[in-house]
Parts: structure tokens; C-alpha cells; sequence
């Protein structure tokens, strides 16, 4: 029977060839193709693209798997081939192969190296996950952000997820409301991601945003656009029947031109922010203060605001 | 039990196994409203005007949910009512709709659905009145609307002037106190089904509004498909 690998990992003599070697030498440019394909050929190409820094860092992650995962996944093929061919059952040759013993040396260095790469790769990712500019990935932080922008105010775009489409309010130009999403670049943008019935996820995909709308929750992303152009926002979360319909279209333009369409529709939306409530971080939609005078108004007795009757399950 | 009687008693088992499956198959997966066509005769991409009647009422008292709220559409031929959601329509075409508003009011989750969008002149008429908005929150004024994301409509419907008369107990309404609300609106050129919805959480008895018609094709929420 031919030697088995744990032979040559043991260096233990053996008159037959050296497979770790072998192996090792059909391994290594297949490694070092794979990883220079991904990196120049297939990493520029990675999604979610580079549109923003948050989908630039996002980039620069997948990137950074796919060379850490190619080389080993490419040993893990040569091995198993090489097994297959070299180490396949002979005619004949019933032997058992020799008793395998711990090797302290082999143990050692294997804890070693997998600490080194476990601890690296927590660091990288707490690193990452702050951001390279520690000013948030994309990711929704929560009310209370950790990382912030560190360079100029933030745009603040208040996004409302409702079955089954996005609206989106920008307090700092008058308050007003729309369906359209403009933000513009090389400006910090600070997403207000909510809610008003059921749990929702926006997903602003070239920008590497992702932030779950949760009715009563004020869910802080940022990021920086970098590039002009057009981006598919969707809903990320399975919130009801058109889930698969809960899609649109944002825009990031230059900063002037995002100012002069923020003034413009502010002034064409003012009856319509005249009947909005007051800009806040989140809305209880099940309460409306003027309706329940509107109803008294009208003959019917109200609740407090409170519109569905006693009987109807509220949300827990 | 002898050999013919126990493979009788099998087949008879399967055959009802099969049956039942069938069954709830065809009646809840494959079931589904019928859809009413108003692209018959009519040119795609030629700007006719198709004019579309429909109803909104407090109950429907043709389902298996009569205490659920619900649209019905008219047949264009016949001038029947059809409890249904799913209409269909020529692409490139001006579509003149007609919705009689029975249902009472509810405030909208969302003042700003209020606007009236998309529609030609960004208007629609209340009992022949042009309005631009409505607002839920003020007044108890709105029952419905009728929105279609994929070409950015919204119309909120106007609700019977007095909340305390007695709305429609019979559907498909014919009588009782009701709003006419009349728009108009272009069709895309682009052919496809757009999905269409109520924006008021109408769906007593659930969740916050959120369940019931709300979810269900054929009550508050429906197709528009779009033909050439």
C-alpha cells in the first residue's frame, strides 16, 4: 500500500516520494492563480460595487473572504484528487496502513496558526463592521449609534417602511414626505429607518445599506455616496402579501442639485406636510390625536385617538 | 377482513386522501377571483378611453367573510357587479374611473397617502368636486384608497358626508349614502400585471387593521393587468 500522508507529516523515512510536497507544489499556483483572478479580474466586478464607502467596505470584505476561502478550497480539491488517484485500493494490497500517533509539534503550530487567524479575523471584522472611517458599515446601529460620522452633518433622511412601500421625510428641508429618494453625494447621509405597521427591511443595495424597520424603533445606518447615479431600494424582510412588490428607485446626486430638488419639492408638498404629524424619530399610528375630536365632532364617539374598536387585537 | 375487502378499503382510503388534496389545492391555491376585461375592443397605445366603474362598501354579503370590507367591480357588458379585484386594462390607454364610496371613514396610517398622485391633473373629483387632498386626520372623511405603486397612483376615497346614517347593509350596494369619486389616469405602455391596495388599515378585527381584506385578493387588494 502506498504511504499515507500522516507519514510524511510525521517525516517520518519513507523510500517512496514526497506527497506533502507533491501536493503542495500542484497546490501553490493554482492557489496564487485563483487568488490574482479574484483579486484583479473578479473583485472590482464583486457586489455590492462601489457606490458608496459602506458598499466599498462591503466590497473590500467579500474580497477578502473570497482570497482567504479560494486557497483553501483549492487545497481541499487537489488533496481530495490527488488522494483519489494516488492513494486509491490496489489490487492485492490488503495491508492496513501504519498506527497514527499524536505529534505534539503538528498540534502546537495547529492551535497557533488557527489563534493567530481566528483573533486577526475578529479584529478585521470589528474593524470593518465600525467602518474604515469608523463611520458605521451600512449596517442599522440601533437608536443610539456607535459609530458616527466624523466629518460634517449628516443629511438626515427619516425612511418609513408601511405595507407595502417606502416613504421617506427629510426634517432638515422643511419636513416634507415622498416616495422618492434623493440623497446626494460625498455627503454623510444618516438613514432614520422605521416603521408604522409591520417589520420591514430597508435595503438600499448599491449603497450596501441594510436597516430593519421596526414600528416604534428608530434604526440609525449611515453612509457616504461616492458615486452619482441610480440605486434599487427594496424590503428585505417578508412583511406581507406584495412583499416582492415593495420596491423602488433612489437617485444620489450632486449636492447642489440634491438642494435644489429638496427646495423644490418641499414648497410643491406643503398642503400635504401641513397633515403630517410633527417630524419624530418614530410615529405610534395606532393613536391620532385629531381624529378623536373629529369624531366627536362628527357624532361618533371616540376613544382617545384610539380608532380601532375595544375589541380588536392591538399589536403586543 | 379477506384480501379483496382490505384492497377495496385501500383504494377507497387513497381515493379520499386524494380527493381532500385536490380539493384544498383547487379551492385555496389555485381559487381566485375573476377578472373583469375592459381592454375588449379597445387599441392598445392609442390613448382610447376606457372607463372603469367601481364600489367600495362596508361589508361584503356575497362572501364567506361577510363582515370583511371589500371592492367589487363592474362588468363593462353586462353592468353586473363582481365581487372581484382583478381587472384588466389596454396599455397606452386614458382610464376614466368611477369608485362609489359606501364604506364610513377610517384615518389613514400614513396623512401623507392623502394626496391625490398620479392621476391626470393630480386631482380627483368628489361628488364632482375637485380635490388635490384629503385629510384623514382632521376630518372623518376618508374610507378607502385605491393606490397602485408601480405607476404612482393614489386616490383616497371620500366617505359619506354623514357617519351616523345608516351605511349600505347589502352588497353590492345599490343605494344608501355614498360618495361618486371620479379621476383619470394613463396606463403604462409597458404591459404587465401592477398589483393594486387600499392604503387605510381597514381590516377590522385584525391586528391593527392589518389583516383580512388587507392581505386578500379580491377584497382591498387586487391586479390591474395591463394587455396590449
Amino acid at each position: 500500500m502506498a504511504a499515507p500522508v500522516a507519514d510524511d507529516a510525521q517525516g517520518a523515512a519513507s523510500a517512496g516520494p514526497n506527497h506533502g510536497l507533491r501536493i503542495f507544489l500542484i497546490w501553490l499556483p493554482i492557489a496564487v492563480a485563483s487568488v490574482l483572478l479574484i483579486w484583479i479580474v473578479w473583485g472590482p466586478h464583486l457586489p455590492p460595487g462601489r457606490m458608496s464607502t459602506s458598499a466599498a467596505s462591503q466590497q473590500w470584505d467579500i474580497l477578502v473572504l473570497g482570497v482567504i476561502a479560494a486557497p483553501i478550497m483549492a487545497f481541499v480539491l487537489v488533496f481530495g484528487i490527488y488522494s483519489l488517484i494516488v492513494w486509491r485500493h490496489r489490487e492485492g494490497d490488503d495491508e492496513d496502513g501504519p498506527p497514527i500517533h499524536g505529534n505534539t509539534r503538528i498540534q502546537a503550530t495547529w492551535i497557533a496558526v488557527t489563534t493567530v487567524i481566528v483573533l486577526f479575523l475578529a479584529g478585521f471584522g470589528t474593524y470593518e463592521l465600525a467602518g474604515t472611517s469608523f463611520a458605521g458599515n451600512g449596517s442599522g446601529e440601533g437608536p443610539s449609534p456607535i459609530w458616527k460620522p466624523t466629518s460634517g452633518t449628516p443629511i438626515q433622511i427619516q425612511v418609513i417602511g408601511q405595507q407595502w412601500r417606502w416613504t421617506y421625510r427629510y426634517p432638515q428641508f422643511g419636513g416634507f414626505e415622498t416616495t422618492e429618494l434623493e440623497i446626494p453625494a460625498n455627503v454623510p447621509v444618516q438613514f432614520n429607518v422605521t416603521s408604522l405597521d409591520v417589520i420591514h427591511s430597508f435595503w438600499a443595495y448599491q449603497l450596501g445599506v441594510k436597516a430593519d424597520a421596526n414600528p416604534g424603533v428608530n434604526n440609525v445606518a449611515y453612509t457616504t455616496a461616492t458615486q452619482l447615479g441610480k440605486f434599487v431600494v427594496r424590503c428585505d424582510e417578508l412583511c406581507g402579501l406584495w412583499h416582492g412588490a415593495m420596491v423602488n428607485y433612489g437617485k444620489v446626486v450632486t449636492l447642489s442639485a440634491f438642494r435644489a430638488w429638496a427646495a423644490k419639492t418641499n414648497v410643491q408638498l406643503t398642503a400635504i406636510t401641513k397633515m403630517l404629524p410633527p417630524y419624530s424619530t418614530t410615529y405610534d399610528p395606532t393613536v391620532v390625536p385629531q381624529i378623536n375630536k373629529a369624531m366627536v365632532k362628527a357624532g361618533i364617539a371616540g376613544a382617545n385617538g384610539y380608532y380601532y374598536p375595544p375589541n380588536d387585537p392591538v399589536q403586543p | 377482513m379477506s384480501l379483496p375487502a382490505r384492497v377495496v378499503t385501500l383504494v377507497l382510503a387513497f381515493l379520499a386522501v386524494a380527493a381532500v388534496a385536490a380539493f384544498v389545492v383547487i379551492h385555496y391555491f389555485l381559487g381566485s377571483p375573476p377578472t373583469v376585461d375592459y381592454s375588449a375592443g379597445v387599441t392598445a397605445d392609442t390613448g382610447a378611453t376606457v372607463h372603469v366603474v367601481m364600489q367600495e362598501d362596508p361589508q361584503n354579503t356575497v362572501s364567506t367573510h361577510p363582515d370583511w370590507v371589500s371592492y367589487f367591480i363592474q362588468n363593462p357588458q353586462t353592468h353586473a357587479w363582481v365581487h372581484t379585484t382583478l381587472f384588466k386594462v389596454p396599455a397606452g390607454s386614458r382610464i376614466d374611473m368611477t369608485v362609489y364610496g359606501y364604506d364610513g371613514c377610517t384615518p389613514l396610517r400614513n396623512p401623507v397617502f392623502g394626496e391625490v398622485t398620479g392621476t391626470i391633473g393630480g386631482v380627483e373629483y368628489v361628488d364632482g368636486k375637485p380635490t388635490k387632498a384629503l385629510n384623514s386626520w382632521s376630518g372623518c372623511n376618508v374610507g378607502h384608497t385605491f393606490s397602485i405603486p408601480g405607476i404612482n397612483l393614489n386616490v383616497p376615497m371620500a366617505t359619506p358626508s354623514n357617519p351616523n346614517a345608516n351605511l349600505c347593509s347589502t352588497s353590492p350596494c345599490t343605494s344608501g349614502p355614498h360618495k361618486t369619486i371620479t379621476f383619470s389616469f394613463m396606463t403604462p405602455r409597458t404591459t404587465g400585471t401592477y398589483f393594486w391596495q387600499c392604503r387605510v388599515p381597514c381590516g377590522g378585527g385584525f391586528i391593527d387593521g392589518f389583516g383580512g381584506p388587507m392581505q386578500t385578493i379580491g377584497f382591498m387588494t387586487g391586479n390591474m393587468e395591463v394587455v396590449s
